[in-house]
C-alpha cells in the first residue's frame, strides 16, 4: 500500500482497538457488547494487515496464535456458565456473581465477564478466517 | 421517521435490483453495500443502537473481504447455457413444468394454513408481548445490568449466546479445514 495509507492507520488503528475494548468493557451500560466490540478489533488487526502488507511466515504464525485465542475464548466462557454449577444456586448459566449497583462500571456479576470472554473469542474468530484466506491466497499465487 | 425510513428502504430495495443485473460484479458487491448500510440506517431510526453497531461493523469487514475476493478472480459473471441437451432432447423444459407445478401446490398448501390461522391471531398493532413486558419491567432488577439487551443476551437468553458462539468457532475449524493448500503428514 501507498505511504497514506500506512501513515493513516498508524494514526488510526490504536484508537479503533481501545473504541472496541470500550465497547466490550461497557457492554452492560451502553449499546454494544461482546459481539460488536468484537468484530471492531478485528477490524483493527484486519486493517492492519491490508495496509502493511503479507509476509507469509509471519502471518502463519499469527494464524496459529489468534486460532488458539479463540479456542481460549470460547474455552473462558464455558468454564464461566460451568462454574455456576459448583457455586450458588447450582444453575447452568446462574449469575452467581453480587449485581451491585445499577449503573456502575463493575456491576450486573458475571455479564461483563461474559462479555469479556464473548468479545476475545469473536475478535480472534474473524481475524482468523480472514487470516486463513489471506494464506490461501498467497500459497495459491505461488 | 416514517418517510425517513421509507426513503431508505425504496433505496436499499433499488441496490438488491441492481445487484441481480448488474454486468460488473464489483459494482453488484457494492451496490449489495448499499442494502447492509442502509439496513445500518433503519436499525438507528428504529432505536437499536446495539444492532445498528453490530451490522456496521460486520458489513464492512465482509464488504472488505468480499472485494478482495472479486479482485482477485475474475470480474465478470460465469455464463451457463440455459437449455442442456442430452441426445438431441433438451430436458431443461420438462423439469421447468414440474418444478412450476410443485411450487403453485405448496403455495396453495400454506395459504390454505395460513388463512385458517390467521383467525387466531390479534388484529394489526395489538400485540401479545407477554415475555417482552416481562424481561422489560424486569430485567435491570434480576440481572443488574443497565443495558437490557446485553442482560437478555447474557442471563435471559444465555443458551442462544452459548450456541451462537459454538457456531462462529466451528465456522473457524471449517474454514481452517477447508483452505488447507497442503495435508500435513
Amino acid at each position: 500500500m501507498t505511504p497514506i495509507v500506512k501513515k493513516v492507520t498508524q494514526l488510526v488503528v490504536g484508537l479503533i482497538f481501545l473504541y472496541g475494548i470500550y465497547i466490550i468493557t461497557h457492554g452492560h451500560l451502553t449499546p454494544g457488547g461482546g459481539f460488536a466490540g468484537g468484530a471492531i478489533i478485528a477490524g483493527a488487526f484486519i486493517l492492519l494487515v491490508l495496509a502493511y502488507g503479507s509476509d507469509v511466515l509471519k502471518l502463519r504464525k499469527r494464524e496459529e496464535g489468534s486460532s488458539v485465542v479463540e479456542s481460549t475464548g470460547i474455552l473462558i466462557f464455558l468454564a464461566l456458565a460451568i462454574a455456576a454449577l459448583f457455586i450458588g444456586t447450582r444453575i447452568f448459566f446462574a449469575n452467581y456473581l453480587p449485581k451491585g449497583i445499577i449503573g456502575k462500571l463493575v456491576s450486573a456479576g458475571t455479564i461483563p465477564l461474559y462479555n469479556i470472554a464473548v468479545g476475545i473469542e469473536v475478535a480472534a474468530a474473524l481475524f482468523t478466517i480472514f487470516l486463513a484466506l489471506v494464506i490461501y491466497k498467497e500459497e495459491v499465487l505461488k | 421517521m416514517e418517510i425517513t425510513l421509507s426513503i431508505v428502504i425504496v433505496f436499499m430495495i433499488l441496490g438488491a435490483i441492481y445487484a441481480l443485473y448488474a454486468k460488473d460484479l464489483l459494482s453488484a458487491l457494492i451496490s449489495c453495500g448499499i442494502v447492509g448500510y442502509g439496513l445500518v440506517i433503519c436499525f438507528l431510526l428504529l432505536q437499536a443502537p446495539d444492532l445498528a453497531i453490530v451490522q456496521i461493523v460486520v458489513e464492512t469487514i465482509t464488504l472488505v473481504i468480499m472485494v478482495a475476493v472479486v479482485l482477485n478472480s475474475s470480474r465478470e459473471e460465469l455464463k451457463e447455457k440455459a437449455v442442456v441437451s442430452i441426445d438431441g432432447v433438451s430436458y431443461i423444459h420438462q423439469r421447468y413444468i414440474v418444478n412450476v407445478i410443485l411450487v403453485v401446490v405448496f403455495a396453495l398448501f400454506l395459504l390454505y394454513f395460513f388463512k385458517e390461522s390467521i383467525y387466531t391471531l390479534n388484529h394489526l398493532g395489538e400485540h401479545v408481548t407477554r415475555m417482552s413486558t416481562a424481561y422489560i419491567e424486569n430485567a435491570a432488577e434480576q440481572t443488574g445490568s443497565a443495558n437490557l439487551v446485553t442482560g437478555v443476551v447474557f442471563d435471559f437468553r444465555g443458551y442462544d449466546t452459548l450456541g451462537e458462539a459454538t457456531i462462529l468457532f466451528t465456522a473457524v475449524i471449517g474454514i481452517l479445514t477447508i483452505l488447507r493448500a497442503k495435508g500435513r503428514k
